[in-house]
């Protein structure tokens, strides 16, 4: 396993043109050895791109890439040393699934003895050991795709193991003893996981690191709190968490204040230095306090919506034009006209120009 | 016009798709048809809309008979959990052909097909090309094409399940506003779905099936809150509620060697005996004097955390409010809280619920 460095990496896949269309702006990023990270983003933010720049399918139009400490930039995927999970498994049909495990080992004339152990070991930790005699195409699905997995652990000098939405084609039950299992697979083996998936659910579940990709840029890498608690723009703000975090057009009121609709709110965050109108307040649901009575610093709003989930309430409640949603334990008892609610100044996020203050 | 459907059976080769499923639905209300994959869910809404014929049982709709009326005349509309569009027509057009079909004036027909674009988002969207559009957008032009029909009756099939997660959220509150303006007080609308929170959101009422069988049915509250017996309680809870076989001895409710504890107030009926005591994962918490747990996996679901862990055999799923780590074999103290717990009989009945019902 190794580390592997982005170092001002940027790709175009028409460079060559007056104004190119980067589906990847540029950026750099380090993955430590044995990190487990996810690369999350909606379709078409150059996640695939990022893969196929590690793999080196794509060589990017501009930046390095090195794997400990040496550069690859110009290597082929056959000498970087990457194992790759894709969406569907890929395995050897008419090969026993031991002879499955043992083909990258094989092909690399490593000693028989050695690939006889590697493979038992990794069978034994993918739960697939009864079954190394079996022909792999007997197999379901999943323990297909566990195949494909253990083809990248059995290698020692396999850099990363890039897995693209592995768990596509496995079933909701059998997902969470996959998930599990890479997790187990990462804090036993050490490797670098690196995971890519459109699935907000699946990255935070997965991944220590999280890379969040819009449009072609990194726009915040954090661990799955960081991500939850303070994201780094209006995006991450709308697409993590469920209802995505609660938005306001606002106006800077003060060192660190912010007015939405003339209501004000005190935040942590020093706003004397921001010079743009585009100014947001953002704050979740799940940090909203709420209350029957009158309080300082509480505003008064209407309710307009109580929805039982179940596991917790949702409240909508509307002052002037701000809609404002609040996360309550289902036995709270709630008001159904007027409340109170309170903004802590430190869950207070507030955004200029759409990114983090 | 009530729909009624008595002891309809449907059974295609060995296994029951439909087993004796009676239930009476009211004009002017929306059902939930709750249950996991091949409960029988798709089944019954295509018996209702006369797509495929049951073996067994009747349909009646304001006393008369479905079964000898064919589909194209049922007045019934479906939308599909794939998106099924006409991929060569506009917006508009996908929306106006089953109106063209009958045989409308096109000044009615522009009237419904752009009101009912306007209900769902779409407005000005009416030139595009299906293909042009998102997942989610079509399955707006679908919902578009069902409202416009104004049929009697509107099913819907998992409409939301192959939609991605932020998308889902979008739809499933815009739903309920739909479903409130555009659902007239003469029709039923029957929604079908494996997703508890989406019935509870619903509001409305659930018809509750498992294996071709309907469990429970009643108004969202009462089934989440008082689930007929151990599958229902599995199936209307997500995550699953969790389900610890134990005992009642002493005044305790006695587990494992590690998770015991004294009985709450609404237990104190029940004779000592062995018991399946439930608990939702909400009413499992962190607490410093808790039971003593190892993790096994910490999942994120939206902002919320579902904590995976086990002591000996016995397997418990924590929701945590908030986005938190922790790693594999940790250990951690949860605490139960008794005073939420049900319990079900050896044959699986619900026989004390922290809600006080119980047949």
């Amino acid at each position: 396993m190794a580390r592997i460095d982005l170092d001002n990496i940027a790709h175009s896949y028409d460079p060559n043109v007056a104004d190119p269309v980067y589906a990847l702006r540029k950026f750099s990023l380090t993955w430590d050895d044995g990190g487990r990270y996810a690369i999350l983003g909606p379709s078409g933010c150059g996640k695939t791109t990022m893969l196929n720049i590690m793999s080196g399918i794509v060589t990017p139009s501009e930046g390095r890439i090195r794997f400990d400490g040496e550069d690859v930039t110009q290597s082929k995927t056959a000498n970087r040393n990457i194992a790759q999970v894709f969406q569907f498994p890929v395995i050897y049909n008419t090969m026993s699934v031991g002879d499955n495990l043992s083909f990258p080992l094989v092909c690399r004339n490593v000693d028989s003895a050695v690939i006889k152990r590697k493979v038992q070991e990794v069978a034994e930790t993918l739960s697939l050991e009864h079954l190394l005699d079996r022909p792999a195409n007997s197999l379901t699905a999943d323990q297909k795709q566990l195949i494909s997995l253990g083809r990248g652990l059995v290698r020692d000098d396999v850099a990363a193991v890039l897995m693209d939405e592995p768990l596509t084609v496995i079933d909701p039950d059998l997902k969470f003893r996959l998930r599990r299992k890479l997790k187990e697979i990462n804090e036993l083996y050490k490797s670098t996981l690196i995971y890519v998936t459109h699935d907000q659910n699946e990255a935070m579940t997965f991944a220590h690191n999280i890379i969040v990709m819009d449009e072609g840029s990194l726009v915040q890498v954090g661990t799955p709190q960081e991500l939850f608690e303070r994201p780094q723009t209006t995006f991450v703000g709308y697409f993590i968490g469920a209802p995505a975090m609660n938005m306001y057009d606002g106006t800077i009121s003060g060192k660190n204040e912010v007015s939405v609709d003339g209501h004000k709110f005190k935040t942590k965050t020093d706003l004397s230095k921001i010079k743009t109108d585009n100014v947001k307040l953002g704050i979740r649901a799940e940090f909203i306090t709420l209350s029957a009575k009158k309080s300082t610093g509480a505003i008064e709003a209407n309710v307009t919506r109580m929805e039982d989930f179940g596991n917790y309430r949702l409240v909508t409640a509307q002052v002037s034009s701000m809609v404002i949603k609040a996360k309550m334990k289902r036995e709270a008892t709630i008001p159904t006209d007027k409340v109170w609610l309170t903004f802590p100044a430190e869950r207070c996020c507030v955004y200029a120009d759409e990114v983090l203050v | 016009m009530d729909l009624v459907a008595e002891n309809l059976t449907y059974k295609p080769q060995d296994e029951f798709h439909l087993d004796d499923v009676s239930f009476t639905m009211k004009r002017g209300q929306l059902y939930t048809i709750l249950g996991r994959t091949l409960a029988g869910k798709t089944t019954l809404l295509k018996a209702i809309a006369g797509l495929l014929t049951v073996d067994g049982g009747s349909i009646k709709v304001g006393g008369q008979d479905f079964g000898n009326i064919p589909v194209w005349e049922r007045n019934i509309a479906m939308v599909y959990q794939q998106f099924i569009n006409y991929p060569h027509l506009t917006v508009f057009n996908n929306v106006a052909f089953p109106l063209r079909q009958r045989k409308l004036d096109e000044a009615t027909i522009s009237q419904r097909v752009m009101s009912s674009l306007q209900t769902v988002g779409l407005e000005g969207f009416e030139a595009r090309k299906i293909q042009a559009l998102s997942g989610g957008q079509q399955q707006r032009v679908a919902l578009a094409r069902s409202l416009a029909k104004e049929a009697n009756i509107l099913l819907l099939d998992e409409p939301l399940v192959n939609l991605d997660y932020k998308l889902r959220e979008q739809l499933r509150e815009e739903f309920r506003n739909i479903f409130s303006t555009r659902v007239s007080s003469d029709s039923i609308l029957i929604y079908s779905s494996t997703d508890p929170v989406e019935a509870m959101q619903l509001g409305g009422e659930i018809i509750l099936m498992d294996e071709g069988r309907i469990l429970q049915q009643g108004p969202a509250k009462d089934v989440f809150e008082n689930p007929a017996n151990i599958r229902v309680a599995e199936i209307a809870n997500d995550p699953a509620m969790n389900l610890l076989p134990g005992q009642i001895s002493d005044g305790r409710i006695v587990v494992n060697k590690d998770i015991s504890m004294p009985i709450p107030a609404h237990f104190k009926s029940l004779t000592a005996g062995d018991y399946t005591f439930g608990i939702r994962a909400a009413d499992v918490s962190l607490a410093s004097k808790g039971l003593p747990f190892l993790v096994e996996l910490a999942e994120i679901s939206g902002s919320e955390t579902y904590l995976h862990v086990k002591n000996g055999d016995q397997t418990i799923v924590g929701l945590l409010d908030m986005v938190r780590d922790f790693t594999a074999n940790e250990k951690v103290k949860l605490a139960l809280d008794s005073s939420k717990m049900y319990a079900f009989g050896a044959d699986g009945a619900l026989v004390s619920s922290p809600f006080g019902k119980v047949k």
